[in-house]
């Protein structure tokens, strides 16, 4: 086991145990906190999530989490916020009738919307290719194009594209999948639970230094 | 794009996988951790875990086994058998499972679709749907009726009527098993399978009568169906995930590769 403290934050109801149990398969005793104080010492912090934006918010401005957080990525301590914590970073969501999120990336998160004629149906579920379009340590000896497990009815958008370095394409929605700004990278995507090139961005990030 | 899903499921009785024909005749044929870890390796997408006696011995799902399964394998993975309420629910999941399915439960308490929608995400929960068919009625207009207790039991209840309820209660997927085809290995029920899929907004996994890889093929374009499960073609060693895929990709359906 590694001695390198990971905090997997835990702000909500969603399901954390996939994400502990794939760091422990790369080797890393992650603490699953809601502590402030625990992030706050943590090397590494990864805030995962299922559910709706509003929801999450809440859970977090209720345990005091926000600042923790935004203090955590002040510091320049690697973070990776996974699916929900891949929205929650930007300003704002359309989700819940519009809710207020950390702003610690430039833009907002949008529900899926098709052209005329473009049926599909929402959440987006399943396996989906992530096209990589900038270099970043994350993806480090993954193929562009490969596979990821998602699920989400909502995409972030960000502002500057300059912080995108994945995409994927559902319908005809072109939306980013992987953002990073600094010492910040979030996925839409459950890398967690995405196989191999899913644990291999992980194991990525535990070894990252921004 | 978003790929097909194939699906493997594992119908697990005293921690061994079973497998029966139209629920009877069950012969074991392996251990559900080492199956499941081996089929993730061969780039299976999904994993669903029946634990089939649970429900009839009434007792709670072997947590043991879920905890295990998610040791070892890092997609998604779906359990059921013997989900009494939420409490089930909230334990498998904490146990490392996905999604949680639901069968007969819902019938006789559909809010439990709502309740596990509101408290984990209507993405954790599948409702499982058996269906017969019956012919057209004014009962049961699609002509397939919900049936329960591993086909055993009608219950009156109009398959796609069901689908839609399940829907609009929060379910995130359904999974729909055609009891008539189930074990023949003769293909899919292609009909009933169509019309749920283009009348519900939610993913439908298809269930029942694979054997061969064109069955595949045939739900997953004509009948529509957003990811296929199987079990006996794999479990006895007919195909591996490999050839499947294979298969499916050559005759233009996306799939997930390694």
């Amino acid at each position: 086991m590694s001695s390198a403290k990971v905090a997997v934050v835990d702000y909500s109801a969603g399901n954390l145990t996939s994400v502990a149990l794939a760091l422990r398969h790369l080797g890393y005793d992650p603490l699953v906190t809601s502590r402030p104080e625990d992030i706050a010492a943590a090397d590494r912090v990864i805030f995962p999530g299922v559910g709706a934006a509003g929801a999450a918010m809440e859970n977090i401005a209720t345990r005091g989490l926000d600042e923790s957080l935004k203090a955590v990525v002040a510091r320049g301590r690697p973070v990776l916020g996974i699916c929900i914590g891949c929205q929650i970073v930007l300003d704002h969501s359309e989700e819940d009738s519009g809710t207020t999120c950390l702003g610690l990336i430039p833009g907002k998160v949008r529900r899926f919307q098709f052209s005329d004629g473009i049926d599909r149906k929402v959440p987006h579920m399943g396996w989906n290719e992530v096209e990589f379009v900038q270099n970043h340590a994350l993806t480090d000896g993954i193929d562009t194009g490969s596979q990821f497990y998602f699920v989400h009815s909502y995409h972030p958008v960000p502002t500057e594209l300059s912080v995108v370095y994945g995409y994927s394409t559902y319908g005809d929605v072109r939306f980013a999948a992987f953002l990073a700004a600094g010492n910040l990278a979030t996925v839409q995507f459950h890398t967690e639970k995405s196989g191999p090139p899913g644990l291999r961005l992980l194991s990525n990030f535990l070894s990252w230094t921004p | 794009m978003l790929s097909k899903r194939v699906i493997v499921c594992l119908d697990v009785r005293d921690r061994k996988t079973t497998k029966g024909v139209k629920f009877k005749d069950n012969v074991d044929i392996g251990d559900p951790i080492e199956m499941g870890k081996a089929y993730y390796d061969e780039c299976v997408d999904e994993l669903v875990f029946y634990d089939i006696t649970a429900s009839a011995e009434n007792r709670p799902i072997d947590i043991e086994m879920v905890r295990d399964v998610a040791r070892n394998v890092f997609i998604p993975f779906s359990v059921g058998g013997g989900i009494r309420g939420l409490d089930d629910m909230h334990n498998v999941l904490l146990a490392g499972a996905e999604k949680v399915s639901v069968n007969s439960l819902a019938v006789c308490s559909p809010e439990i679709i709502a309740e596990g929608a509101k408290a984990f995400g209507n993405q954790c929960i599948v409702l499982g749907m058996d269906a017969l068919r019956v012919g057209e009625s004014d009962a049961i207009p699609s002509g397939y009726e919900v049936v329960v207790k591993g086909g055993r039991e009608r219950t009156g209840i109009d398959v796609l009527e069901w689908a839609k309820r399940a829907e609009e209660l929060g379910a995130g997927e359904i999974c729909l098993n055609s009891i008539d085809a189930d074990g023949t290995k003769a293909g899919y029920e292609l009909t009933i399978t169509s019309m749920i899929s283009e009348n519900v907004g939610i993913p439908v996994i298809a269930s029942g009568g694979a054997g061969t890889p064109e069955h595949l093929r045939e739900v997953l374009v004509e009948g529509k169906a957003d990811a296929a499960l199987i079990a006996s073609m794999v479990h006895f060693g007919e195909y591996s995930i490999a050839t499947i895929k294979d298969y499916l990709a050559s005759n233009g359906v996306r799939v997930r590769r390694l």
